[in-house]
């Protein structure tokens, strides 16, 4: 009787009253101005009067040379938690109102947040912004290629868990394909194939044999951890020159760009999956929420059975979809071994799939708001290197869990209101 | 446009939905399709839309034959169809629902919004029907949603409008202003194919009317052929349309709900500080359009609701705070809307279903016992009593008709010695037949002393049944009115214009399309 409980929930929502969102809690507008005091009294009020944090502003690869900053500690961390504080201003102005805190908002509270804590903990020392920048992106490099999966999957209806597994299938494939013909670009191309080989089964199994969505993901997770695990121990391990020594692509500074103080090094010497990456982004966002594609696909994801009505092919669309995902998946999986470490090594996704999910809830189901939340997450994780370098006052065991701390938090729905796809994870038959 | 479609069979398994029909429908025409729920009116127009897929027969449209894979085809070929349950997407804007499956787009792929909405402004002002094409569809009110649906069709160029039960969801003006749409529609050349059980809203707006029964065409009729007789040929026998009722000679009360409020699981209030007495041996109704707080007031008064505040008494106990088992032990029968999913358990036997409150005391149950052969033993009573159309207590519950279904849970809240009985939408989805029977029960059962409250979006199932009238809107009660308030009356106040001002509006207003059927009746 799946149909009745789906046609129960017009019928008992029909009330002729005013907008049927939900008003925004004081759950986020609170944790931030606690947090916010937390930064003020810690970081600020609690550090050195006399210390300063150095924050280098230039690398060797520019022509302009900026002198580094040098910030007075204690001023800084206090006016980086006034800034927090003004943000969960801005969040409680906003539920006053009752309209939803726009999701810049927690994004740019966590990241001010973290950046007092930066500053504070960096008392005495000093630290390369520019490479503290484009360390957070390339850690945020396959979690953006998975949530952007994870947004298009699940904007045509289709629950993907299996994001974990696309990205290892990726890893490996390119990998192996490139140390075997020698070429960075085969490999490059061979991920992707290898995610839209784990989609078709995911796609086969969820749309044309109905089976929970869920299962079949996690199921494929298991078999390409076996499989990679499997072939790794007794193929590439066994014959590491020929099999698993792809190299790794070389950085293409783009001229110009890269002379944009701080932000230009990081962004702009980059390998071409990041470059691809930024690509992905744009291209994903316009096409969602500014073509005829984006509006059906949504459509498909929101209301099957209307789309359908207007002569829509629901399930086509969502094949198409999670093809699609399949490989966005894939090239974030190409950034493990091409893109950083040139060799694959067992599992080395590590759970990369399941933070990327998170990134996507974070940022609402849109490819932008992925992009920002996938940074913060690599921007957690970065710190906790960064930190650990400069042998901070915080034990590195509990930098370490940063990252999923901010996941559990963005995932708790602290960010305020998240909604899902309303046909999301539910698979569409006729009557 | 002419549409015609010729001998249609469709099948599902051995169930024949539509046996043969044979439908024709003139350029600008409104053509009725009368029949009861399940009758197959709905498998006829998906077939006709393209949903489904006709198992024999075929669709001609001006003179030639057609063929439809999907709903694409249908539109294509000029046909525009308002399901009864909206086909709208609910975070798009008006002019995005509009332009789904048929974008306006600039430079190739890229959404033309402007286009959309200057279309749906075209519409909208065309017909009068006052719609922002940038507001989001799940902000807007139902009838305007439906308004939306319309002007979809019309954006597409339909020449036959199918009007699937459109007004199941309207108030009365609603309905009134629907009907003016649906003739202005017809004055511009649209065809119309009207879907609907109602048999007022027939007479008062069909240039023609088919009537189905049991997958079959039984005859076609037109406009000024009587209400009983319209019945009859629906139902296949004489029905009685009117309830037998003798005056009504209420005792004590027995119920008596003080300032209740009821907040939903999004903090918002739905029902908002409704007083109400029901004394013993009365029929109090309440009406309203669906989604005004009805559900969650009588959900409140049997116990599963949760965040409430008042006083609910049942013979002076307060019972607010009790859980729904122990208000059943203090003798209240409640019919819930929706059956299959809050009166039944669609997998268990009928038997089990009869006895779904009492199964854990004697006769059925002692200690950790239960006693299948007692229980079967009092099915067999009750579905007897009940004229319960099953092929056995043993049958599952899901495999009975709506209506039979409607019997087994009236059965099992009736089976036992009530102090009050509450039924919410008892015939929603039920056989003009079984409703005739359920209506006599309910009418037995106050007449037994029982206070009765009734739940019901059906203006004439109120005034058949009720000895007063409780209207609400936006979760208050608008007035407490006496049973034998004239409909144009009620409607103004399902509509939240107060007791006062809604008699003083009807009679300056005069009848409506609707209401002139009653003063005919009169006469």
């Amino acid at each position: 009787m799946s149909t009745a409980t789906r046609e129960r929930l017009p019928e008992s929502s029909t009330i002729q009253q005013g907008p049927l969102r939900k008003p925004p809690t004081w759950k986020s507008p609170i944790i931030m101005g606690v947090l916010g005091v937390v930064a003020l009294l810690a970081f600020g009020l609690a550090s050195n009067a006399g210390d300063t944090s150095t924050f280098g502003m230039s690398t060797g690869a520019q022509r302009l040379q900026i002198p580094a900053l040098v910030l007075p500690t204690r001023p800084a961390a206090i006016v980086l938690s006034v800034l927090c504080l003004v943000l969960a201003a801005v969040a409680a102005a906003a539920v006053r109102v009752k309209r939803p805190v726009p999701l810049a908002v927690p994004i740019g509270f966590a990241a001010l947040w973290l950046l007092a804590f930066l500053v504070w903990s960096m008392a005495g020392e000093q630290v390369p912004l520019p490479g503290l920048l484009g360390g957070t992106l390339l850690l945020s490099v396959p979690l953006v290629f998975g949530a952007l999966s994870g947004v298009l999957c699940e904007r045509s209806g289709v629950i993907n868990i299996a994001i974990e597994g696309q990205l290892l299938a990726g890893a490996f494939a390119s990998a192996l394909m490139a140390s075997v013909t020698d070429s960075l670009w085969i490999g490059l191309v061979m991920a992707p194939v290898a995610g839209l080989l784990v989609a078709v089964l995911l796609a086969m199994f969820t749309i044309k044999y109905v089976v929970d969505q869920i299962i079949v993901g996690v199921v494929l997770n298991v078999l390409v951890v076996g499989l990679t695990g499997f072939l790794y121990g007794r193929v590439l391990v066994q014959n590491a020159d020929v099999f698993n020594q792809p190299g790794t692509f070389s950085r293409i500074p783009i001229p110009g760009l890269i002379e944009i103080p701080v932000l230009g090094p990081a962004l702009f010497n980059q390998t071409i999956i990041v470059y691809l990456m930024y690509v992905a982004v744009i291209v994903t966002q316009v096409a969602l929420f500014r073509t005829k594609w984006g509006l059906r696909v949504r459509a498909v994801g929101e209301h099957p059975k209307a789309a359908d009505t207007v002569g829509i092919k629901v399930n086509r669309i969502r094949v198409q979809n999670v093809l699609l995902g399949g490989v966005v998946a894939g090239f974030g999986g190409a950034f493990f071994t091409l893109g950083s470490v040139g060799a694959f090594g067992r599992e080395m996704t590590a759970g990369q799939g399941f933070i990327a999910l998170a990134a996507m809830i974070f940022g609402r189901w849109s490819p932008v708001g992925a992009l920002f939340a996938a940074l913060l997450f690599g921007f957690a994780n970065q710190l906790q290197g960064t930190l650990g370098a400069l042998g901070s006052p915080i034990p590195s065991e509990f930098m370490l869990m940063a990252p999923y701390l901010a996941t559990i938090f963005a995932v708790a729905g602290v960010v305020g209101r998240v909604r899902a796809p309303a046909a999301d994870g539910q698979p569409y038959t006729k009557a | 446009m002419k549409l015609e479609l010729r001998g249609i069979t469709k099948r599902f398994g051995s169930f024949t939905a539509n046996d043969s029909i044979d439908l024709v429908v003139e350029p600008g025409e409104i053509h009725s399709l009368l029949g009861e729920n399940g009758a197959g009116k709905s498998t006829l127009m998906n077939v006709l839309y393209g949903l489904l897929q006709p198992d024999e027969g075929q669709v001609v449209i001006d003179g030639e034959r057609v063929h439809f894979d999907g709903p694409g085809d249908a539109v294509a070929a000029g046909i525009g169809m308002v399901h009864q349950h909206f086909m709208l997407v609910p975070v798009f804007t008006v002019a995005e629902n509009v332009m789904l499956g048929y974008e306006y787009t600039k430079g190739g792929q890229f959404l033309d919004h402007a286009a959309a909405r200057q279309q749906v402004r075209r519409l909208s002002e065309r017909f009068g029907f006052d719609v922002d094409p940038d507001a989001l569809v799940e902000d807007i009110p139902v009838g305007v949603q439906q308004r939306v649906e319309i002007i979809k069709a019309l954006a597409r160029d339909a020449k036959v409008l199918i009007l699937d039960e459109p007004t199941a969801v309207l108030t009365p003006q609603e309905t009134d202003e629907l009907i003016a749409i649906m003739r202005e529609l017809k004055q511009s050349g649209t065809s119309i194919v009207f879907i609907t059980h109602k048999l007022r809203e027939v007479r008062a707006v069909a240039d023609r009317i088919t009537v189905i029964r049991r997958g079959k065409v039984v005859g076609t009729a037109d406009p000024g052929t009587s209400e009983a007789e319209l019945a009859s040929m629906m139902v296949g026998r004489t029905v009685q349309l009117t309830v037998d009722k003798q005056p009504f000679a209420p005792k004590g009360e027995v119920l008596q709900v003080e300032d209740l409020s009821v907040r939903d699981d999004l903090g918002r209030t739905v029902v908002d500080g409704v007083s109400l007495d029901v004394r013993g041996g009365e029929i109090v109704a309440i009406a309203g359009v669906q989604g005004n707080g009805q559900t969650e007031l009588v959900e409140a008064i049997v116990g599963l609701g949760e965040d409430i505040s008042g006083s609910i008494r049942l013979q002076g106990k307060q019972i607010l705070g009790l859980n729904a088992k122990e208000i059943i032990d203090l003798g209240v029968g409640y019919v819930p809307e929706d059956r299959s999913h809050d009166g039944l358990i669609e997998s268990f036997t009928v038997a089990e279903n009869l006895v779904l409150s009492q199964h854990d005391r004697a006769p059925f149950g002692s200690g950790l016992l239960y006693h299948p052969a007692k229980v079967k033993a009092r099915a067999n009573e009750l579905v007897g009593e009940f004229d319960v159309r099953t092929q056995g207590v043993e049958a599952t519950a899901g495999s009975l008709s709506g209506g039979n279904q409607q019997k087994v849970v009236v059965a099992r809240e009736m089976s036992r010695p009530l102090k009050l009985f509450v039924a919410s939408q008892p015939t929603r989805g039920v056989d003009v037949g079984s409703i005739e029977f359920l209506h006599n029960r309910i009418v037995a059962e106050r007449d037994h002393g029982s206070a009765v409250l009734l739940v019901s979006t059906e203006l004439d199932e109120v005034l058949a049944l009720a000895d007063r009238i409780a209207v609400m809107y936006r979760g208050r009660v608008v007035g407490v009115v006496d049973g034998d308030t004239p409909r144009d009356v009620l409607g103004l106040m399902m509509a939240g214009v107060p007791e006062q001002d809604a008699r003083r509006q009807a009679a300056e207003q005069g009848p409506t399309a609707l209401t002139v059927q009653d003063e005919e009746a009169r006469q």
